[in-house]
């Protein structure tokens, strides 16, 4: 039974660490202070259990956290779904949660964790105005559905609301997002693409794919809906039951005509449609096309006029971490956002939430490339040794201020999320 | 005086049965009854986004029973397992009867029904997912039909379509088909056959008034195992339908994923008072005990 979310007395973790981690959490609860000696031999005890879905739960970070904190950090990739499922009904099974915002707005609520004290995160005053004000830049015009940070702070340590301003209490620490968009194979489409709309363009029946994750998909939906002049929503991250039923209707319809080739739920399963030739047009994210450029199969990530659809992650604790654990926890987000993470990430084709630290980790070319949007100099590489791309190449969309600047929307939860999703299992059958 | 007691001996006998049977009560107790009624009572409850809390609603099978989207389903998924039955029985019936009437030494009978085997030395997921590359729009299915010059398109129905799920089902049960109608075929006293002829009888008259008669109880078993298995599938329809397939498994495993528990275990009971209904009508046609 998964009712009994909150816990008293010892945790069996704590018993099974006995006596280091009894030590240990003296200090942290400021019992003991001060004392770095002490802190630096208990902290190789700790180990910090994270689970996320498999954009940012990399071994490698795993290792660099060992080499420069001490501490063991084990990781555990999980879909969208059960990643939701954890975080609002196990909290004793993990100690960090790398979630996105929208997956945030869904579990907040139910208790299950802990805001973080912003004046303990050093480059907190470095972090991106998308996760604090909203704005890219102050011209900026917020971009519809769960923008970050709208579930971005809380009232208080103990808060499960949300609270506009900067409260100084953070929901989760930002880490890492991308603006999202369609991505298509140019050698079997051969015309240029340039709108949402093209996704349920009859020329490419039986060709084209959506992702079968509801939150998302429906997203997707509205780009494209929006896209081909049918209908203008006052709010796509937010639509009331008739738009749900229009925008449905719209798929189904394209759905029954035969305009899908199948509809994907893994990262994988993205790579291989578009690899084999089966979709040349399809909802896809960014390491997937890599994947499969990487192939050695021309793939692009088309911007589109209308804009892109957004999606961040970022870090938040459990509510049953404390003492040495908590601040073994403070410590890694703060080395998070210290540049070394956000350069392996953004050599993949993410942002960081503090670009500046990240420039540190990256060549100059490197920075050119994957953030000022200016053509490669040099082979530009992955963080894995492998040639992304060629000399003289520029990244899909441009850089980091084009493709922020022109997100149109944000993955959402909706107030109707429960009436959408029956809707959205109904399209899935019919 | 002596302190033994006398005990009766059909007492003794009954107090010795009772304690025979109560491991496996335990055991299934434990993981049958108990996990079922646990689903019984959960089904009952209420939800909201992130827990599921006692309450005794009939809002859960409400919703599930007058959706249009269940009844759709359980149409398709009754589709499915009808196609899948047919052609199971038909491999099944024909792989079995060569073995056992054909193949006349029983070492070679033994050897071939172990090859029969092979295909399931691996798992469920990679038998499903190898048919994916093989039946693609660039895949070697196409390709060589192409080159052959059948066809001057790929066919677009060969994968992710209601083909394709059916193949796959048929793929991976029809050893659940054959290895009961092998082994019932395998009792058929042969001098049975013999009679039949010296009376007269054709090769199809034998199949049909002796065969297949004493065949029924594996053929039945083997329907049961196909049946219960379609019915509660949602892998294999996702992946062969390039997930545009709905299925009463899928219903369900979406329903856990967005944590509605509740409605999941509404789903889980219907389907189960389904799957028992048809396995009842299909005893009431072969009394399997009895032919056993």
């Amino acid at each position: 039974m998964t009712k009994q979310l909150d816990t008293k007395g010892l945790s069996r973790r704590s018993i099974l660490k006995g006596g280091a981690a009894a030590a240990g959490a003296a200090i942290g609860s400021g019992a003991v202070t001060g004392f770095p000696t002490i802190w630096a031999q208990n902290i190789k005890d700790v180990t910090l259990r994270q689970f996320g879905t498999g954009v940012s739960n990399i071994n490698e970070v795993a290792a660099k956290v060992k080499e420069d904190l001490g501490f063991t950090l084990e990781m555990t990739a999980l879909d969208s779904d059960s990643v939701t499922q954890r975080a609002a009904t196990q909290p004793k099974s993990f100690d960090i949660a790398d979630i996105e915002y929208w997956i945030c707005k869904k579990v907040w609520g139910a208790g299950n964790m802990q805001a973080m004290d912003t004046s303990k995160i050093k480059n907190y005053d470095k972090i991106v105005g998308i996760f604090k004000s909203g704005k890219l830049t102050p011209e900026s015009v917020i971009a519809q559905g769960t923008a970050p940070h709208t579930v971005g702070f809380t009232s208080g340590p103990n808060g499960k609301d949300f609270v506009a301003e900067e409260s100084g209490w953070m929901t989760l620490i930002p880490t890492i997002y991308n603006a999202d968009t369609l991505g298509i194979r140019p050698d079997l489409i051969g015309r240029p693409i340039d709108s949402w709309a093209e996704l349920l363009n009859p020329e490419f029946k039986g060709k084209a794919s959506i992702l079968d994750i509801s939150s998302i998909g429906i997203m997707d939906m509205a780009m494209v809906v929006e896209a081909m002049g049918e209908y203008k929503y006052p709010d796509k991250g937010n639509m009331t039951k008739e738009e749900i039923d229009m925008t449905l209707g719209i798929f189904t319809e394209a759905k029954k005509n035969g305009q899908f080739r199948a509809f994907w739920k893994s990262f994988d399963e993205s790579v291989n449609l578009m690899a084999s030739g089966e979709v040349v047009i399809q909802s896809m994210w960014s390491p997937a096309i890599t994947a499969v450029r990487s192939k050695g199969i021309p793939c692009v990530y088309q911007p589109l006029k209308e804009g892109y659809r957004s999606w961040g992650g970022g870090l938040g604790l459990s509510k049953n971490l404390s003492g040495l654990e908590l601040d073994a926890a403070y410590e890694y987000i703060n080395w998070y956002l210290d540049g070394w993470v956000g350069g392996f990430l953004m050599r993949q084709g993410y942002y960081s939430a503090v670009p500046e630290t990240s420039k540190n980790f990256m060549s100059e070319d490197e920075w050119g490339y994957w953030f000022e949007g200016k053509a490669a100099k040099n082979d530009i590489k992955n963080p894995f040794g492998d040639v992304m791309e060629k000399a003289g190449a520029v990244r899909d969309g441009g850089s980091f201020y084009d493709r922020m600047g022109s997100v149109a929307c944000w993955n959402a939860v909706m107030d109707e999320n429960r009436y959408m999703v029956r809707k959205w299992n109904e399209f899935i059958a019919a | 005086m002596t302190k033994t007691k006398k005990i009766d001996p059909s007492k003794r006998a009954e107090r010795i049965s009772w304690m025979l049977v109560t491991p496996l009560s335990c055991v299934l107790g434990f993981f049958l009854l108990l996990p079922i009624l646990t689903i019984v009572t959960v089904s009952f409850w209420d939800f909201n986004e992130w827990s599921f809390f006692p309450d005794f609603i009939l809002d859960n099978y409400v919703y599930h029973l007058t959706s249009a989207v269940t009844w759709a389903t359980y149409l398709k998924t009754l589709k499915f397992m009808v196609l899948t039955w047919i052609f199971c029985a038909g491999v099944g019936f024909t792989v079995a009867y060569f073995l056992a009437f054909h193949v006349r030494s029983l070492p070679v009978q033994v050897a071939l029904f172990l090859v029969c085997t092979i295909p399931f030395w691996t798992s469920n997921i990679i038998r499903m997912i190898s048919w994916i590359p093989f039946l693609g729009r660039n895949g070697i299915a196409n390709s060589s039909l192409i080159s052959l010059g059948v066809i001057d398109e790929p066919l677009e129905w060969l994968l992710y379509s209601d083909f394709a799920v059916v193949l796959a089902f048929v793929h991976l049960y029809a050893l659940f088909m054959v290895v009961p109608i092998f082994n019932t075929m395998m009792r058929i006293d042969k001098s049975l056959i013999e009679a039949a002829r010296d009376a007269g009888a054709s090769g199809l008259q034998v199949l049909t008034n002796v065969i297949i008669p004493l065949a029924k109880p594996g053929i039945m078993i083997g329907s049961i195992f196909v049946v219960t298995l379609v019915m509660g599938d949602f892998i294999t329809v996702r992946h062969m339908s390039g997930g545009q397939s709905a299925s009463v498994g899928r219903i369900i495993s979406n329903e856990i994923a967005l944590l509605q528990y509740p409605a999941a275990a509404a789903s889980s009971v219907v389907l189960l008072c389904t799957v028992l209904l048809m396995i009842g009508v299909m005893m009431r046609f072969v009394d399997i005990r009895k032919e056993l």
